[in-house]
């Protein structure tokens, strides 16, 4: 009995001393404009800052914009990853393949997509296409990379079994070669997830689609600082969420995998 | 029987060095050039304003980048990110070390370091400019703010998970704090470092140049924004494409980096994978 109750009281104590660190973060942000360190005009108080988080959480226009943003990296997102998936296994299977486009994906991959931004307001313009460009673009590569890899990565043992039983083609798809990559995909979801939303705001901001990305950049230009601290606020929100979303689908999918067994065991 | 099992043997080295070379030249050159020709080639039959021909796109790039234009906009530019990147570097690994090593710290640190990961860094930049005003101090304060969310929270996560065999090997030792940190600590951290590295190089170039894009009358960002906004396709193309080569630069110079650092760690990883 000794055991679960010492664990127990670890995991309280990492708890409480998480909520004390973000407590103490919040209280040092209020100090810093009232001790006159730094103008309120520039870092505006956290009371001010969460009054107007609240504000904004009853007013429909705010969650419009967030929804807005939120369209734009969904469809992003599942375009990358659909063709990342199809295409990262049709290469990652064909070693021919894999020879002949792998300078071509070591030169396209580093692209940094927000280079892509004045193209993509030439085609579009101020629309959420352009916005999909430049998310589709960098996601894709965060996916296809580890579908290639995971692809590559089939046990040697493995196939030379399955080949001697006699799978098909098809069969071999389903419980050999997805098995073996399904990590790997997990793995390039969750970064292209996070990646996904962070060119869906920067689209916004830069080139100027509505969404929580424009409300940032029309706070900082119209001055009002407490709004684009709480939008700012808002993003960093969306982007815990995403990342606790896609942790915790990646271990309910890999809850068979020795990387998630292992973790669980300790 | 022993023509065919000497064929066998000999493989493929029987091919002669020549066209191995050429086949290997092929694999690597191959796609690259038949994209350009096929490019070429629907650029001068197409009226699409937005896609001009490589030709075109090389010249401008020549006329545009070659010259005094790279002295006043590209080296600033890169000389920020370096120093944004260096920055990143150096803070991320060392408050990552001390948070990874003190317990309670960490602990109190995470929830908070969590969330900071998590705000998508361009719209730092706001922020940034704010506090700081728009200055060459910005930018930089901008790339770091960005860049080393990935380095600090993968070193805190590396030296967190040092293997405890070899640490109890050293306490048995009884080696120095500092040696303990040179020859353990760091050594185990590293291919986590250097994955959060990686990252952090991608996250900086993108702020260097969204945060040029914003606020800056100089700079590779500002002058693709602005090829853009007076309809220099040519010249914009060849922005994009200059930014693609820094990026791939950034990619070989790590690589290179990576290889010598993680030498042992590959090493180790081959035999276990033979």
């Amino acid at each position: 009995m000794r055991v679960p109750s010492t664990r127990r009281l670890r995991a309280l104590r990492k708890a409480l001393l998480g909520v004390a660190g973000l407590a103490g973060f919040l209280v040092v942000w209020q100090l810093i404009p009232t001790l006159g360190l730094i103008n309120s005009q520039y870092l505006p108080y956290v009371t001010d800052v969460s009054a107007r988080l609240f504000e904004e959480s009853l007013d429909l226009a705010f969650w419009r914009r967030l929804g807005s943003t939120m369209t734009s990296w969904a469809i992003g997102l599942t375009v990358a990853t659909i063709a990342a998936v199809v295409l990262g296994t049709i290469v990652g299977l064909v070693p021919f393949l894999r020879r002949a486009t792998h300078t071509m994906v070591e030169f396209l991959r580093p692209i940094p997509s927000v280079a892509l931004i004045p193209l993509a307001v030439l085609m579009f313009g101020i629309q959420m296409q352009a916005a999909l460009v430049i998310i589709i673009y960098a996601s894709f590569w965060q996916v296809f990379v580890q579908v290639i890899y995971g692809v590559a990565d089939v046990d040697a043992v493995a196939r030379d079994t399955a080949r001697s039983f006699g799978l098909t083609r098809r069969e071999q798809l389903t419980h050999l070669v997805l098995p073996t990559a399904l990590p790997y995909l997990m793995t390039g979801l969750r970064l292209a997830a996070a990646v996904a939303l962070i060119l869906a705001i920067t689209a916004e901001m830069v080139i100027g689609n509505p969404g929580l990305g424009r409300s940032i950049e029309l706070s900082r230009s119209a001055g009002d600082s407490v709004g684009l601290y709480a939008f700012v606020v808002v993003t960093g929100l969306l982007g815990l969420a995403v990342n606790l979303v896609f942790r915790f689908v990646e271990r309910r999918t890999l809850s068979w995998h020795q990387s998630v067994r292992g973790e669980e065991a300790l | 029987m022993t023509a065919y099992t000497e064929r066998l043997a000999a493989g493929p080295r029987a091919r002669g060095i020549g066209s191995r070379i050429a086949a290997s030249f092929l694999y690597t050159l191959g796609l690259p050039m038949l994209l350009l020709v096929v490019w070429g080639l629907v650029a001068t039959r197409s009226t699409s304003r937005f896609f001009p021909g490589p030709l075109t796109i090389f010249d401008a790039f020549v006329q545009t980048w070659v010259g005094p234009a790279f002295v006043e906009d590209v080296l600033p530019s890169l000389y920020r990110l370096g120093l944004g990147i260096t920055a990143s570097i150096v803070v991320g690994i060392a408050a990552g070390t001390v948070i990874g090593l003190v317990q309670w710290l960490r602990e109190l640190l995470e929830p908070l370091l969590e969330f900071f990961r998590a705000i998508p860094p361009p719209v730092l930049i706001p922020v940034v400019m704010l506090l700081l005003g728009i200055t060459d101090t910005m930018k930089v304060v901008v790339i770091v703010s960005g860049a080393i969310w990935p380095i600090l929270l993968n070193t805190i996560e590396g030296v967190r998970a040092t293997d405890s065999v070899m640490k109890e090997t050293a306490d048995s030792f009884q080696i120095t704090w500092w040696e303990r940190l040179w020859f353990l600590v760091l050594p185990a951290a590293s291919p986590r470092i250097m994955a959060g590295v990686r990252q952090g190089l991608s996250v900086a170039l993108i702020l260097m140049v969204i945060s040029e894009m914003f606020a800056s009358s100089a700079g590779l960002g500002y002058r693709i924004a602005y090829f853009q906004r007076n309809y220099l396709i040519a010249e914009m193309w060849s922005g994009i494409l200059l930014l693609g080569l820094v990026g791939v630069f950034l990619a070989v110079v790590f690589g290179l980096v990576e290889r010598r650092v993680l030498r042992w760690y590959h090493g180790i990883r081959e035999v276990n994978r033979a």
